[in-house]
């Protein structure tokens, strides 16, 4: 990134007004600029914004662009990462004050690969994805037994809880830790997405999953689809 | 195991080194088996040579080749002038191409910036001759792994000339970041494991020795059908084994796309962005062009051409 060159017109972010800011902030994070974000982001809450408007008008609703080109195949992988980042750069400034002001956060989600299976790149960008969409979200990383979950579920108390399998042999276990949460008795208190390149709708809805995500942008959508029903404004 | 190789046009500069993308030498400007350019340069016509150099710059050269190997002409005065007429035309550096030393030196007095002298042997009288050149032009060279005993099929014969010409140019005060190895490419053709001959090469020259290597890659494939394609899946094997510049014909659409592979693999295109700003284009155009297909098909209005790709765009702060 350093030995890019920089364009020539230089920008004056205190001379700009709100609006510019968050058009420049949509750029920024397509472009993935995380240091830019943050200046932004400081800019705006040196103006008064509440960190959840700088969160929802600016960070969220730019990450919203991003996976909408992301879906549409316009923008790839690693421009996706490098948008996350530069999000989680200005969410880095957020949280705390967010924490601070206790503003309420869109919903919580645990997230984890399945036992037996490693592979975690698509699993890594949804949870950033839905961080960027506001989610608060515990990542339990790859290798996760049914009582892992269940361990994280209790602590959280998430609305969501998303699995993912990149193998034939492991997506299977996803059954096992929603018959588990039945046998909890606490199956209904979340809504379960699954994802993963051998999954497909009828596997979802055959292990009793809500709802089988072909990517992270659609497990965004779903996720914020759900919680507008779970909690309808 | 980083190192690297600085090359410089009056106003650009050129890095070639394991941690850069691979560097690619445009070889087109080099009247050898191309008669009508050889006639023409002899007879002061440059109009082919300007758009040579204009055109590989255009796809992609960062480095441009100029040899004016011409028999029974002036070839010293040519490569001058072919020099000072590229520079005037486009702002990448020069490798200055000659067997003939007086060509050598004539090249270096009329090129700016630093440029690459290409070439230097391990045969004693060529390093007496060409390594002081290096030295008082303070300029890269391409050093060839053979001596006056011919081209070795082994390789590791080929590594103590590559060593002999880097320890002699220590001895003139020149350091090895200034060398490139040409680890010599054979016509696979006619040699089965010419390849692996390279690769092995390749590895020892990068991890031991420490220095940037070069190569002719097309002659791989000579009096093979299909000669690009073969170039090219040859070169990012180079690349694989650490290979860091060849000289090559950046006019093949194959050759650059394989080479900006080869980057990718390598992980010397940071966030694949180049790769992604060539080729998303691509895949934008096929999948309009189906889109068109569907809606003529259909008896439709042609869809809405797409926007145009978004060029990224990162802005000065005060």
């Amino acid at each position: 990134m350093s030995d890019e060159e920089l364009e020539d017109d230089e920008i004056v972010l205190s001379e700009m007004d709100d609006q510019e800011i968050i058009e420049l902030m949509f750029e920024d994070l397509y472009d993935g600029y995380a240091d830019e974000i943050v200046e932004e982001t400081e800019e705006l809450l040196s103006r008064g914004w509440t960190p959840y408007d700088t969160l929802t008008k600016g960070l969220v609703a730019g990450m919203e662009i991003v996976g909408r080109d992301f879906r549409d195949g316009i923008l790839f992988v690693p421009e996706v990462l490098m948008a996350a980042k530069a999000m989680k750069a200005g969410m880095a400034i957020l949280r705390p004050l967010l924490a601070e002001t206790g503003a309420a956060k869109v919903g919580t989600m645990v997230i984890g690969t399945v036992k037996g299976d490693i592979h975690d790149i698509g699993k890594n960008l949804v949870s950033m994805m839905m961080e960027g969409a506001g989610f608060e979200v515990i990542d339990l990383g790859i290798n996760n037994s049914a009582e892992e979950y269940l361990a994280a579920i209790e602590e959280h108390k998430p609305e969501i809880l998303g699995m993912s399998a990149l193998l034939t042999t492991t997506m299977p276990y996803m059954r096992v830790v929603i018959d588990s949460l039945k046998s909890k008795g606490i199956r209904d208190d979340m809504i379960v997405l699954v994802g993963g390149a051998p999954l497909n709708e009828a596997f979802a809805e055959d292990i009793e999953a809500d709802a089988y995500c072909r990517d992270a942008a659609v497990a965004v959508e779903t996720a914020k689809k759900w919680m507008s029903i779970k909690h309808p404004h | 195991m980083s190192f690297e190789t600085i090359v410089e046009s009056k106003t650009r500069v050129v890095k070639i080194g394991p941690d850069h993308p691979f560097c690619v030498i445009g070889e087109r400007i080099n009247p050898t088996g191309r008669k009508l350019l050889a006639r023409e340069m002899a007879a002061g016509d440059y109009s082919r040579v300007e758009r040579d150099a204009l055109q590989q710059v255009a796809k992609g050269a960062h480095i441009l080749d100029v040899n004016a190997g011409i028999p029974l002409a002036d070839e010293p005065q040519i490569l001058a002038d072919t020099i000072k007429l590229v520079q005037s035309l486009v702002d990448v550096p020069i490798c200055i191409d000659s067997s003939i030393v007086e060509a050598l030196e004539k090249g270096l007095e009329a090129c700016e910036g630093r440029p690459i002298l290409n070439s230097v042997t391990g045969e004693d009288e060529q390093m007496e001759r060409v390594l002081p050149l290096v030295k008082k032009y303070d300029c890269a060279v391409i050093g060839i792994s053979n001596d006056e005993t011919g081209i070795s099929e082994d390789p590791d014969v080929r590594y103590a000339v590559a060593k002999k010409i880097v320890e002699r140019a220590a001895d003139y005060g020149i350091p090895k970041e200034s060398i490139l190895i040409d680890p010599l490419v054979m016509p696979i053709g006619a040699m089965r494991y010419a390849g692996r001959q390279v690769f092995a090469l390749v590895r020892r020259l990068t991890q031991e020795l420490k220095v940037n290597t070069s190569c002719g890659a097309s002659n791989i494939s000579f009096g093979l059908p299909q000669r690009n394609p073969l170039n090219a899946h040859a070169l990012t094997m180079f690349m694989a084994a650490g290979m860091t510049s060849a000289i090559t014909n950046p006019n093949h659409h194959e050759i650059m796309d394989g080479i900006l592979a080869g980057d990718v693999m390598m992980g010397n295109d940071e966030n694949c962005l180049t790769w992604i700003k060539e080729m998303a284009p691509k895949d934008a155009a096929i999948k309009a062009a189906k889109a068109a297909a569907r809606a003529e098909a259909r008896g439709e209005a042609p869809p809405e051409p797409a926007a145009p790709v978004r060029e990224r765009k990162r802005r000065r702060r005060k």
